[in-house]
């Protein structure tokens, strides 16, 4: 049944595995893009973008996730069949669901990786953005030289954390009927009438997939800081 | 919008607070009591306890809530032996299931923090303690709780809050939470945003209002650390 001959749910269980996998990269993808403006909004001291990503990241740390996925996937289709409408076309149109899930996990996980961004940024010693003013970079040259990769690397460890939460937010995406682990899963459990079995694969699945991240970012880590392991030891 | 239709979305909604705040009241209160069980195992010095703690942890940790609520509620019912024992008057409905099921995720996270929280006690305050000739429960009544406890607060807030949020889930296993009845107002009337944006709007408070009990509690604790008054 768990297994790949013709009647086994193996292939179907890894494959929603994989595109639970692809639909949380995405949704980081999303987030970061998202974060990173918020975080900037945040850093710029202008009074008005502070408030705005104050008030983003407020409002998406405060509201269920599961909220926010049916209001992206419910409201996306709204808009979009509204938009085709006003362009004079009839009926429904749906945005696909990876795409409307990619972009509630990134709603949600932008408002976490903000923060992770903006105290990357505080890390930086403030000498070494001093340093690069007085040897003449522009304010592109430092950002790309000095700014982006220090906050790079301080921001793995809480990246890390945050795709752990984006791997197991998109569980919720099951809701739209994107066939990622969760609805597989689902679907299973339905049509075999073996729920605790299913249930239980998916949640083993999910266990090989935060742990094997959990490696790959301890990975990541020792190698973006490998440069600075000299001055502990 | 149409403001008679935003107040009375908001008042069905507001029926339904009480089940979203019962499940969340019981499963912090449950969650809490396994996490201090889960800390004990931990760190109480026994190496099978703490293995079996540290693989309770792993396992809720790792794995969605979602997928363990299923395999409470929809997985562990498909069992006969389950049906036919003394557990089954709870395990039948919905309600008992979720609230084991968020108090059992949510234990994993927070016996981490208090975890973390008896770490952070500082070695020489246990050793003075230890050296007035205090020991066994007055020491951990005196000392090492009221300073972990200072510690944990931040992060234990952070996972309240978290459950107010978890509790959305419970509307996917038939429970008539504030999330469920907004997808019922959603489903019958077909308007597609105000359902959403008011039971969003309800739970942002409930949450802005735990927030600000536990600052308000962490002000309260910190009397000591700050500067008196002239």
């Amino acid at each position: 049944m768990l297994g790949f001959g013709p009647k086994g749910w193996g292939p179907a269980l890894i494959e929603g595995a994989m595109m639970t996998l692809l639909v949380s990269f995405a949704g980081m993808a999303v987030g970061a893009a998202l974060g990173s403006c918020v975080a900037w909004a945040k850093l710029s001291g202008h009074t008005i973008a502070g408030a705005v990503g104050n008030a983003y990241a407020a409002v998406f740390r405060g509201v269920p996730e599961l909220l926010v996925v049916y209001f992206v996937y419910f409201g996306s289709s709204a808009l979009l069949t509204g938009a085709f409408h006003f362009a004079g076309f009839e009926g429904f149109f749906g945005v696909p669901s990876f795409a409307a899930g990619a972009l509630a996990v990134g709603v949600i996980s932008g408002a976490y990786q903000a923060e992770v961004y903006r105290g990357a940024y505080l890390a930086i010693a403030r000498g070494e953005l001093e340093a690069a003013r007085s040897v003449g970079m522009s304010r592109g040259l430092m950002f790309r030289r000095i700014i982006v990769p220090q906050v790079l690397r301080f921001a793995v460890p809480g990246l890390g954390n945050l795709w752990q939460v984006a791997l197991k937010d998109s569980s919720l995406i099951a809701v739209t009927g994107l066939a990622e682990l969760m609805r597989v899963s689902q679907v299973a459990a339905g049509s075999t009438r073996q729920p605790f079995v299913f249930y239980l694969a998916g949640g083993v699945l999910y266990l090989v997939l935060t742990t094997f991240s959990n490696r790959f970012f301890d990975f990541a880590e020792a190698r973006a800081t490998r440069g600075l392991r000299r001055m502990e030891g | 919008m149409d403001p008679g239709f935003v107040v009375a979305t908001f008042w069905r909604l507001m029926a339904a607070l009480p089940l979203t705040l019962e499940v969340w009241a019981l499963s912090v209160l449950i969650g809490g009591v396994i996490a201090m069980g889960l800390t004990w195992m931990r760190v109480g010095g026994s190496k099978p306890f703490a293995a079996l703690s540290r693989g309770y942890v792993f396992v809720f940790r790792g794995s969605p809530l979602l997928v363990q609520l299923f395999v409470i509620y929809y997985g562990l019912s498909s069992f006969a032996f389950i049906r036919q024992s003394f557990v089954w008057p709870l395990l039948r409905d919905a309600f008992p299931c979720a609230v084991l099921s968020l108090a059992l995720c949510t234990a994993a996270y927070t016996s981490e923090i208090f975890r973390g929280a008896l770490a952070a006690v500082p070695n020489g305050q246990v050793e003075a303690a230890k050296a007035c000739g205090m020991s066994g429960f007055r020491l951990f009544r005196r000392v090492i709780f009221p300073i972990a406890l200072r510690q944990a607060l931040p992060a234990y807030s952070t996972e309240v809050i978290s459950m107010t949020k978890a509790t959305a889930l419970v509307s996917l296993v038939t429970l008539w939470d504030m999330m469920s009845v907004a997808l019922k107002i959603r489903n019958d009337t077909l308007v597609t945003y105000t359902p959403l944006l008011v039971a969003g709007a309800i739970y942002f408070v409930l949450n802005f209002l735990i927030a600000r009990a536990f600052l308000t509690i962490e002000y309260r604790l910190s009397k000591h650390l700050r500067p008196r008054r002239a």
